[in-house]
């Protein structure tokens, strides 16, 4: 039989596998989001779950998926670092001292938008990687990852209410984004 | 209560993250200003938009392995088995039959933990390789007969679109080494499994959740069928699932006669 030790560390293994798999999909998304690029995601992803397994003995539930993301989060932050493209970190201060000027005109009830319901996962999907962070975050981590507020909170290691007005900004922002969007197709038909 | 403030509650009225009086002031406000009812009635059009596209991607599987590769993983189930038998061969004073029984319990309780691992593995396999369905319709009248004479059974297949479980297609999966029916729905953006085998003869049971890897099974038998439904929806929106799948089912009465007619119809030909 082998030593304590080592069983202890495939307990471990064995429970992180559980624990944290499932949540494959979802981590591979938000970094899909965050990094706008397949290569950088994968490669994201595996440091992420490699690092999870590393300080599985700090998570302290109960949920597990913020968690992945949180560590997913600085991972993201490092490479953007690193490759010093970052658009995590250059937008982000410019993009939240802004006043709250409301970046929609005087909107009537919209029937433009019956229509957008219509459209294809690609064109959405293209219009939230193109918000700029943090919003693009806030805005996959509620609607796409499902998080609640506090969840999100945590993760990005901010407080509520900056949550809340991130989500705020970022939805006004791809509403106007598609409904420009829309608009420039009906000129082309 | 301002506009400006408005505008940011009313992102959480819509996420249902305010406590009830906040919500009424928020609701109070939108009521009477027609600038923050369009907003509200445009976000809300926007949020459905955006659940029910599909904006999630799935992670490749070669990315999948080389985490598993790096999470090598124990075999616990077999050292406990083998310490129970441990225990007999080293001479308890257990009787020969009880111990029989005890054996048998063991290997029960692994031959059902297996069963529910394979439907697990199909549910995340329908997940990963894109091939979540084999017909790929709304209409449960295009379902149903997409099975016909692929399967010992005709699996039953309700719409259940009105209750919030949109059907989005069936498959042919594999179960434990034999051809089962996969009904998939959705429930936003989670995918539910519904996976429908021959029943084993087994009386009917009630169906009872079980969990593994993170996703939850309901598991249940009825009609001479088993089911099995798997998700990562949490555990009431799937018992609510089953119920309702349930529920659609006895109202249709000529389905017993329907599954029963297909299960004798052997070739009698003249």
């Amino acid at each position: 039989m082998a030593g304590n030790g080592s069983n202890d560390d495939d307990e471990k293994t064995r429970r992180f596998r559980d624990a944290a798999l499932p949540h494959l999909d979802d981590v591979y998304t938000l970094a899909r989001y965050l990094l706008r690029n397949t290569a950088d995601a994968e490669d994201a992803v595996q440091e992420c779950y490699l690092r999870a397994l590393r300080h599985f003995n700090a998570f302290r539930g109960p949920e597990i998926k913020p968690w992945l993301f949180a560590i997913l989060r600085n991972v993201c932050r490092g490479e953007c670092t690193r490759r010093s493209r970052s658009p995590l970190a250059n937008n982000v201060a410019a993009e939240e001292n802004e006043d709250a000027v409301p970046l929609w005109q005087e909107s009537t009830v919209s029937p433009e938008l019956e229509i957008l319901r219509q459209r294809d996962g690609n064109t959405i999907r293209r219009l939230v990687e193109e918000l700029p962070e943090p919003f693009r975050e806030a805005i996959v981590l509620r609607e796409i990852n499902e998080l609640s507020y506090r969840e999100i909170a945590d993760v990005v290691g901010a407080p509520i209410g900056t949550v809340m007005s991130r989500l705020a900004r970022a939805r006004s922002m791809l509403r106007e984004a598609w409904i420009a969007e829309e608009q420039e197709e009906s000129l082309l038909t | 209560m301002t506009c400006a403030e408005a505008k940011i509650l009313l992102h959480a009225l819509l996420d249902g993250e305010l406590d009830a009086d906040h919500a009424y002031e928020v609701e109070a406000h939108v009521g009477n200003c027609p600038h923050c009812a369009a907003d509200s009635h445009g976000y809300r059009e926007m949020q459905l938009a955006l659940s029910a596209a599909q904006l999630r991607f799935t992670a490749p599987i070669g990315l999948r392995r080389r985490i598993e590769r790096a999470l090598p993983s124990s075999p616990p189930r077999i050292s406990s088995r083998r310490s129970i038998l441990k225990g007999f061969a080293m001479g308890t004073a257990l009787s020969a039959a009880m111990a029989a029984s005890l054996v048998i319990g063991v290997i029960r309780t692994d031959q059902d933990h297996r069963l529910v691992a394979d439907v697990v593995s199909a549910h995340v396999r329908s997940l990963q390789v894109e091939h979540l369905t084999d017909v790929q319709t709304s209409d449960q009248h295009t379902v149903k007969p997409w099975f016909n004479g692929k399967l010992a059974v005709a699996p039953p297949v309700v719409d259940l679109t009105a209750q919030g479980f949109t059907l989005i297609g069936g498959r042919l999966d594999y179960i434990d080494g034999k051809a089962v029916a996969s009904i998939v729905y959705r429930r936003r953006s989670h995918v539910i499994n519904l996976f429908v085998a021959q029943g084993s003869g087994s009386a009917d049971h009630d169906a009872k959740l079980e969990t593994m890897q993170g996703f939850n099974i309901q598991r249940w038998s009825a009609h001479g069928l088993e089911f099995f439904a798997v998700s990562d929806v949490n555990a009431d929106e799937l018992r609510e699932f089953v119920d309702k799948f349930e529920a659609a089912l006895q109202r249709s009465t000529e389905l017993t006669e329907r599954i029963n007619g297909s299960l004798v119809s052997s070739p009698d030909r003249k």
